[in-house]
């Protein structure tokens, strides 16, 4: 994959019991060159959702187009997803949890490698029931990152987790993503995150959802989420931006 | 669990003491007592043909057990998962769960002549719309988020519908299960009897003819035995095979 282009013209939602449709998504344009790190802020609400559902193509009606450069399609590129929930399959051990979504191919050198990547070493064999929310979310990351996506969409992956347990798992998602990189799109609502997190951050508009600003994140890697760097960028966008995380400029 | 295990035991007793006080009271030939029961039970088992019987009848109740789940499963899949496919086939199903099991052994021996297939047909069509309406259920309360998964990391569609969909039904299939396998044998009993000449339902008929209750309950006892060793051994290990991510 080289980059994906999105140009939505319109993504509306047609409720036909009172007969009105909801635009969603309206003018959307933006381009992710390979192996960057975006993340997408936005107010909740404005439709961030239902883009990434486009773009990975569990929704498929839209007008207008998104692509990820020649030769490819949704039917041929890798894609993983990470979701607000973890969506492990209960029935299945943390370790079959990872393998059941590889091809034949990758299961012995990927799937065990990546789970003690994220510290999981011990718990190869337990149900996902077992695990706390925080190790839940490690499990979800190894998947994420054991079927060698091109694209790697999250979405709010780590809300509901306690500010420490966040902090760690956003530093795995980091050393993971050195070691293995990938393009990641990061839809998130919390603005320092991102900043730690991101090469580049675009914010959203109230729906329907329309690019209001593209920052690019300049501080060096690697980086402290403590660190008053951080901080500091955070209060530059909003002193120059009040408004922008309620999706206004 | 010991101590469990020992009340189901007492109250178990307690049963047969009852009976046989009743038997010993009232002294009538139509009430054997319990041992007399037991005798005719090992003597059947040892000179008569109960094994041959059982093994027919076992067979049957298998047969229409598997013919009955596998069409239903199916059927309570599509149903839950297609609101057109539930709206057309729906008020069948209603008419069939209604039908009386005696209707429709009649009818299918009526129109199948006296075979093995009409019998088998007959107990699989009493027992496939409770398993419809059980599978259904769980059809319809499949989490798609976790079907979402399979989609985008393309897991191919036999390992979808068995890791990702299938593990979401078992708790509905063991019940249904459950409460198939119980409810087919009573029915095959009864399909014997109008229309097999060998089988615990034949015997039962031959044996009311002589008024003879002690075979009557000896070739009960052996079957509800068979039928609970078949639910503790096969069943319920089924179960917890299924269920061992759910423990604690």
């Amino acid at each position: 994959m080289e980059e994906i282009n999105i140009n939505i013209k319109k993504k509306e939602y047609h409720n036909n019991k009172i007969n009105q449709s909801h635009k969603a998504i309206e003018n959307f344009n933006l381009k992710i060159p390979k192996g960057e790190f975006c993340s997408i802020v936005g107010p909740s609400g404005c439709g961030k959702t239902t883009l990434l559902n486009l773009i990975c193509g569990l929704d498929k009606s839209l007008e207008g187009e998104i692509n990820f450069g020649k030769n490819k399609n949704l039917e041929n590129i890798n894609i993983a997803y990470m979701f607000q929930t973890p969506r492990l399959l209960p029935w299945l051990s943390v370790v079959q949890n990872v393998e059941v979504v590889l091809n034949k191919k990758k299961i012995n050198s990927n799937s065990e490698e990546i789970l003690s990547l994220m510290g999981l070493k011990k718990f190869l064999d337990y149900y996902p029931n077992k695990l706390s929310g925080g190790m839940q979310r490690r499990v979800a990351l190894a998947r994420s990152f054991a079927s060698e996506p091109e694209l790697l969409i999250m979405d709010e992956p780590f809300t509901s987790l306690d500010e420490p347990v966040a902090n760690l798992l956003r530093k795995m998602l980091v050393e993971i993503w050195t070691k293995r990189p990938t393009t990641i799109i990061f839809v998130t609502h919390d603005i320092k995150e991102a900043i730690f997190l991101s090469d580049r951050i675009v914010f959203l508009s109230k729906s329907p959802a329309k690019v209001l600003k593209d920052l690019k994140i300049n501080s060096p890697r690697p980086r402290n989420i403590e660190n008053k760097d951080i901080e500091k960028i955070k209060n530059d966008i909003l002193l120059k931006n009040s408004t922008i995380l309620e999706g206004e400029i | 669990m010991n101590n469990n295990l020992l009340i189901k035991l007492f109250s178990l007793i307690c049963l047969f003491i009852v009976w046989a006080i009743l038997s010993n009271v009232l002294s009538i030939e139509t009430l054997p007592p319990p041992g007399e029961v037991f005798l005719t039970l090992k003597e059947e088992l040892l000179e008569g043909n109960l094994l041959y019987h059982l093994t027919i009848t076992l067979y049957r109740v298998f047969l229409s057990f598997i013919v009955a789940m596998f069409i239903g499963v199916i059927l309570g899949i599509i149903m839950g998962n297609s609101k057109k496919f539930n709206n057309i086939f729906d008020s069948w199903n209603i008419i069939f769960l209604n039908i009386p099991a005696l209707v429709l052994i009649i009818l299918s021996y009526v129109w199948f002549g006296l075979t093995e297939l009409a019998a088998i047909v007959a107990v699989s069509l009493n027992k496939i719309p409770n398993v419809v309406v059980t599978v259904r259920e769980g059809a319809k309360a499949v989490d798609r988020k976790l079907l979402e998964v399979a989609q985008i990391y393309k897991v191919g569609r036999i390992k979808k519908f068995f890791l990702f969909y299938l593990p979401q039904l078992y708790p509905y299939l063991i019940a249904s299960a459950r409460g198939g396998i119980s409810l087919i044998w009573k029915i095959v009993l009864v399909v014997e009897l109008l229309g097999r000449s060998n089988g615990i339902g034949f015997k039962l008929h031959e044996f009311f003819q002589f008024f003879d209750i002690a075979s009557i309950l000896a070739y009960t006892f052996a079957f509800v035995i068979v039928m609970i060793l078949i639910d503790n051994f096969l069943l319920t290990p089924l179960d917890n095979a299924a269920n061992k991510w759910r423990e604690n």
